[in-house]
């Protein structure tokens, strides 16, 4: 009897698990570049998971401060937390160590990019309707701890940079209206910076809630998408809503996904060594009066400090209350409307359409033009607060000066969303009508021929 | 003769061939994968991949051994990163060339509705024996809401949630000194114009958001402070703290037109998201997100010359909030 039979029987007979593994090897994966994305999403996730273990044997999470005697020359003698010397260890002194704490950096900024780019994807082609919206709210809520993930990732390393970083998201806490100062108190223990209790909260969040969580939260979209199985572009006559055309996982698709997550882990361990990235030890400390000029955050939250620079000075008040801190539009208020515009999406187009129907067959973006116009014009709000983040280094870069640069975007910033919104709405409706164009002639061509 | 001999022969060609044909289907229909193209060639490129994947393998375990290569961060991601490529590169392969190209249609699940209803009467006949249902009902809300605060409560202990009254604490009071970052005291004569310095309160924990102030002299004619500001600026010094009243960053640029002006005045800016203030007219915003003036601390010199606080500053240090401008700073 062959091995394969043999451990076959084995698993079947304790586990009575042939007629589920017999499904899953031939589940069927339509395929699609763009069905990717979410892949290298999970992929990625593994090599965060695995980095990131790997840097807690040497991190420490602690802000208690020693004099540092390590070989970097330009930070001997300086007083230094725990936290940010295990960090600064890491980067010279632990054998590899380097290579894991950059490659662990850039596999988050990719994590949340091919969220993001998921995110489009399943947005664009109305992937997001019954019977999978559902696994969409799980997939947000994926995005949103993935975003407060990458933050306490990069602020607990203790360098100057990541100080500015959490003495902002303080001041977003504080800007809470009625409640701030209240949660901050509650959070961080005592006024900016904290004590030291601060820390190890960070830590244990960063390595083990919030990762459990997303790990939950990954079954169970997974789970999700394998209930109802994979949408599907219309291709041929084959695919409808009722009959999926795809690879089966073995033998057609297994060495596939094989292939992307190697791939994905080779770009980031190539990052990884070969591209730096956050080299805190030309930071330095972080201290609560020291700050740097040309301060960037991780990409994924570009977007928030554009928003916290293009607000117009003021803060709302009454009387000697103040009811809005100016932190909360740009920090809070801003994503928390993005979001919330997101999470609703799903219930407004089923409102603004009324098709409650399912829908396994994708459209193209042209296929529905307002959804594909108000997707264009909120990406277009968000990506150009975003690129209003990076004003000062384009003043550093081309010269221009920063403040007309932020008046210019005070006004781009509304208007071309609706340019957006209407070109998008146009480009949509000439693709169909043109392919509607080609579709008549050909058949006045064939009726045609048929008379001739 | 020749048309009936050449349809015999087919005849019998079709015969035999039929049976062959039959049998080999018989076979394939046993398979439940189909057979795939058979291509040594391909088979043999995934080899070589796997063969370069090992190589790499061990060259990352020899970078890790050899302490003197240089550069071993760079070799180190190197080698991990090709030995990943070239095991990818293996299964692309085999997906590609070896295994069979198989798009097979499947059914889309349907919905079960006589499930639905099976698991909605269990649910509802399940109940049928409760008779108080409302009243039932009401007590179980209440035990879910009270033992949900109850465990909810022990997070109060992570911090002092009612106390805000540490927020309006600065650790400045008449009286004392300004010390730079190695702990020596200020003099008046110290502080140059066309530059900052960076002034912390003597003997006290330079980490407090009340702590660090910004140091800048003016000429005392450019000043125009609000009223009640008299002689807070003794010789054109003015002290603000150097905590940015919009998100809490340090405030450690500071733009003075040194040739033909760009700006017309000095000011003190933050480089988090660029909140400008004037530090002549009592640290008002001129640009940027921040919502209220840099808190200023009166100053004085004594007779020996060096700077003191003369006070506490003018309003309360670091971010805004609720309660922000209804109370003075305090020690």
């Amino acid at each position: 009897v062959s091995l394969t039979r043999r451990t076959v029987r084995f698993v079947d007979e304790r586990a009575g698990a042939a007629p589920f593994v017999r499904k899953a090897l031939r589940y069927l994966f339509p395929d699609h570049w763009s069905f990717l994305l979410g892949e290298v999403a999970l992929y990625s996730f593994v090599v965060l998971v695995g980095t990131g273990i790997y840097l807690t044997f040497f991190f420490v999470g602690s802000t208690k401060t020693s004099v540092y005697h390590g070989p970097y020359v330009p930070l001997q003698g300086h007083e230094l937390t725990e936290a940010y010397r295990s960090v600064l260890d890491i980067s010279t002194t632990v054998k590899a160590g380097l290579l894991i704490r950059q490659t662990h950096h850039w596999a988050a900024n990719v994590f949340v990019a091919a969220i993001v780019l998921h995110l489009l994807r399943i947005f664009f082609t109305g992937a997001f309707r019954k019977p999978r919206d559902l696994t969409y709210y799980i997939g947000l809520t994926m995005l949103l701890f993935s975003l407060l993930e990458g933050y306490l990732g990069y602020s607990l390393a203790d360098d100057l940079l990541s100080g500015m970083g959490l003495a902002i998201g303080y001041s977003v806490a504080m800007s809470i209206p009625f409640v701030g100062a209240n949660l901050a108190a509650l959070i961080w223990g005592a006024p900016f910076p904290g004590d030291h209790d601060f820390w190890s909260r960070m830590y244990i969040t960063h390595v083990l809630l919030i990762p459990a969580l997303l790990g939950v939260l990954i079954g169970v979209h997974l789970a999700l998408v394998a209930a109802r199985h994979h949408t599907q572009f219309r291709r041929t006559r084959r695919e409808t809503e009722r009959t999926i055309v795809g690879i089966p996982t073995v033998p057609g698709y297994a060495p596939r996904t094989l292939a992307l997550a190697f791939s994905v882990a080779a770009v980031l361990f190539l990052l990884g060594g070969l591209v730096q990235i956050n080299p805190i030890w030309l930071w330095g400390p972080y201290h609560v009066y020291d700050s740097t000029n040309g301060a960037q955050p991780d990409w994924y939250l570009g977007w928030l400090i554009g928003g916290l620079r293009l607000v117009p000075g003021f803060d709302w008040t009454i009387g000697k209350y103040t009811l809005v801190p100016n932190p909360f539009w740009g920090g809070a208020a801003f994503p928390l409307f993005v979001f919330v515009l997101l999470y609703l999406w799903p219930w407004l187009e089923r409102k603004m359409t009324g098709d409650r129907a399912f829908h396994n067959l994708l459209d193209r973006p042209r296929d529905a033009p307002w959804r594909t116009a108000i997707g264009m014009a909120l990406l277009t709000w968000v990506f150009v607060v975003f690129v209003a983040g990076s004003a000062d280094r384009v003043q550093v870069l081309f010269g221009i000066s920063y403040s007309a640069q932020m008046w210019a975007y005070r006004v781009l910033v509304w208007v071309l969303p609706g340019v957006a919104l209407l070109v998008t709405h146009r480009v949509c409706t000439e693709l169909r009508e043109g392919e509607q164009v080609e579709q008549r002639r050909r058949a006045a061509e064939t009726a045609a021929r048929a008379e001739g | 003769v020749r048309r009936v001999v050449d349809a015999l022969i087919a005849g019998v060609v079709l015969l035999l061939g039929r049976g062959r044909r039959a049998g080999r289907l018989r076979r394939e229909e046993r398979r439940v994968v189909a057979l795939g193209p058979r291509r040594p060639g391909a088979e043999l490129l995934a080899v070589a991949a796997l063969g370069g994947a090992s190589l790499c393998a061990v060259g990352f375990v020899v970078v890790y051994a050899v302490d003197s290569l240089p550069a071993r961060t760079q070799l180190l991601g190197l080698s991990i990163g090709l030995s990943f490529a070239f095991v990818a590169a293996a299964f692309l392969v085999v997906a590609r060339r070896v295994v069979p190209d198989e798009e097979l249609e499947g059914e889309y699940h349907d919905v079960a509705p006589e499930e639905q209803l099976a698991v909605e009467r269990i649910v509802s006949e399940s109940g049928d024996s409760f008779t108080r249902k409302r009243l039932l009902k009401a007590a179980a809300g209440g035990a879910a809401g009270t033992v949900g605060v109850a465990l909810v409560t022990p997070v109060l202990s992570l911090g002092p949630f009612l106390h805000t009254a540490p927020f309006y604490r600065t650790p400045w009071q008449r009286g004392r000194r300004l010390v730079d970052e190695r702990g020596r005291p200020y003099r008046a004569r110290d502080i140059l114009e066309k530059t900052f310095y960076t002034a912390f309160p003597e003997d006290v924990d330079r980490e407090l958001l009340g702590a660090p102030l910004v140091v800048v002299r003016l000429a005392p004619e450019e000043l125009e402070l609000p009223a009640g500001r008299g002689g807070w600026a003794p010789g054109g010094i003015l002290a603000y703290s150097k905590i940015c009243t919009h998100a809490g960053c340090a405030i450690s640029l500071y733009r003075v037109p040194t040739f033909a002006p760009v700006e017309p005045k000095p000011a003190l800016v933050c480089p988090c998201h660029y909140s400008t203030f004037d530090p002549a007219t009592g640290g008002t915003v001129t640009f940027g997100p921040a919502g209220r003036p840099l808190p200023q601390l009166p100053l004085l010199v004594d007779d020996r010359g060096y700077l003191r606080a003369a006070g506490n500053f003018s309003g309360p240090v670091g971010p805004g909030w609720w309660g922000v401008r209804n109370r003075s700073a305090r020690p």
